[in-house]
């Protein structure tokens, strides 16, 4: 006689208080493949935990980005925000698709030129930026975006150096009546810093203005925000334009676009409480369309958006190590990735779904990652089958930041892949070794040796 | 292991202590468990049961037969 499936034996106990009218679904679909390509095949050949980037996901994330504002407004550019994600092979797709590279570091410039992005489509963003990389910029041709008054001045020595003309633009901060203000960043609209660095540039007759910049914040829910923005420069840009008879050729409303992951503490889901891109669009182009400038002299829209483009394509998958009751009766599971890697679940309740066919009950637990460390905790309290060890993962929606912000901290970084568009796998980031963490250390003489 | 007499079960997995007012959903196997219980089977025959019906290893089923009794302790279900 064949013998039963397994699980755990389990009870729990039943609430009849008050529910939450909106209700929040238990994961009752296991999530057993990516684009096509099992998961259990995926951890089989590249190890546990993974990165997994659909390729797919990335491409049409993008493609219905750009649709939403070409359709709106005539003149768009996309530049790749390289800190959400830098590998190289992301960096890319985004490449091929026709997006610009925005960095925010010299180190990032290195990557966008070694990626082949030419230098006059590299956005120089950042508040760090030392002679050598304005140099490199400059002779590039690039777009620099100034971030204080001492390199609006050290750019105007350059040129003097160089003998050239920088291209160069403002970041701009204002009230848009999003808290808290991003005002660290840039020139104040409101003080009249910016109208001031604004004049300082076309008086110094050493740099051509050719830009406005703003990013007006990070996973903003307002709509309204952008368009605020966008009247804001574009009152700046009309004043540029007749008082000081300059041309402004872009705006650059930034990011900071939300992806639909879960904010930690919100009372509903994030797929249901962000604006559509679609909306935002809307209010960027609408404010755009109504600076008052002619068809022929509209400028170029550049937007630099990150999350909202790379968080969907991104997958980590994960397998269980251990389960334990916590001394109130709680159940926790210890998974094999934890904050060292998905660094988002200190801002996200992110979605996580078991990968294998599983038993309708369910139970509240904590999951843990695996450092010995007390902050190593994934999710709090989240409702999911019970799992035993062994048993696979999917977290969703990890593209942005937690391949940059990942920390080498007590385990190694894993293995990155990416799924093409006919579902082929390619590694495209090897997992690190004892060897590649320890070739950057050096050993005094003196404590070569010791004996115990 | 015994359950406390009062203890109210059904087939289908419900679990009502009059002591607390609480009720309980237990799953398939925790709810066979518990009827077996129930019946005074001893603990050793219920696991003989048990290796014999489901696709289960002895150390697996032994880890998860601890968790079980404190789950049925915490939710106050045992006799002392």
């Amino acid at each position: 006689m064949q013998k039963l499936k397994y699980e755990s034996p389990a009870i729990q106990k039943m609430n009849a208080g008050l529910m939450n009218k909106y209700g929040s679904r238990t994961e009752y679909e296991p999530v057993k493949q990516i684009d096509g390509v099992a998961v259990k095949d995926l951890i089989a050949q590249y190890g546990s935990p993974l990165f997994v980037i659909s390729e797919r996901t990335i491409r049409r994330t993008y493609q219905n980005a750009v649709r939403a504002f070409k359709t709106r407004y005539p003149k768009v550019q996309f530049a790749w925000s390289y800190k959400t994600n830098y590998i190289n092979a992301v960096c890319k797709v985004f490449h091929q698709e026709g997006s610009w590279a925005e960095v925010v570091s010299g180190f990032e410039y290195r990557k966008a030129l070694g990626n082949g992005v030419p230098g006059n489509k590299i956005i120089f963003n950042g508040p760090e930026k030392t002679n050598e990389e304005l140099k490199l910029a400059i002779n590039n041709d690039s777009l620099i975006h100034i971030d204080h008054f001492e390199e609006l001045y050290q750019l105007i020595d350059l040129s003097d150096e160089l003998g050239k003309k920088p291209r160069v633009a403002i970041r701009v901060n204002m009230d848009t009546g999003i808290y808290p203000m991003w005002d660290r960043f840039g020139f104040n609209y409101e003080n009249g810093q910016a109208w001031s660095a604004i004049q300082k540039i076309v008086a110094s007759g050493k740099l051509q203005l050719t830009g406005l910049h703003c990013h007006i914040g990070t996973f903003m829910l307002s709509t309204d925000a952008y368009a605020i923005a966008v009247k804001k420069l574009g009152d700046l840009a009309m004043n540029a334009k007749t008082q000081l008879n300059t041309q402004i050729q872009y705006l650059d409303l930034g990011g900071g676009l939300p992806s639909a992951n879960t904010l930690r503490g919100a009372y509903l889901p994030g797929s249901d409480t962000i604006p559509s891109v679609d909306e935002f669009a809307e209010a960027i182009t609408n404010a755009l369309l109504q600076l008052g400038f002619s068809s022929n002299e509209l400028p170029l829209l550049i937007l630099e958006s990150g999350r909202a483009l790379i968080d969907d394509a991104g997958y980590l998958l994960g397998s269980v190590l251990a389960n334990k009751r916590l001394s109130d009766g709680r159940r926790a599971t210890i998974m094999d990735f934890g904050v060292n890697i998905l660094f988002t679940s200190f801002w996200y309740e992110h979605k996580i779904s078991p990968a294998q066919d599983f038993t309708h009950h369910t139970e509240d637990m904590v999951l843990y990652g695996p450092l010995c460390m007390n902050i190593d905790v994934v999710r709090q309290s989240v409702n999911l089958p019970l799992l035993n060890r062994g048993d696979q993962v999917v977290v969703h929606k990890v593209g942005a930041y937690n391949m940059t912000q990942w920390m080498q901290f007590i385990q190694m970084r894993p293995n990155v892949v990416m799924i093409d568009e006919k579902g082929n796998t390619h590694l495209i980031r090897e997992a690190e070794t004892l060897e590649y963490i320890e070739q950057m250390e050096k050993m005094p003489d003196h404590l070569q040796h010791f004996s115990l | 292991m015994h359950l406390k007499k009062n203890i109210a079960t059904s087939e289908s997995g419900f679990i009502f202590n009059p002591g607390t007012g609480d009720s309980y959903s237990a799953n398939p196997i925790a709810a066979e468990i518990i009827g077996m219980l129930k019946e005074g089977t001893p603990v050793s025959s219920i696991k003989v049961h048990i290796m014999a019906t489901y696709e289960v290893s002895a150390s697996q089923l032994e880890k998860d037969w601890d968790d079980f009794s404190n789950q049925l302790k915490y939710a106050n279900l045992l006799d002392n």
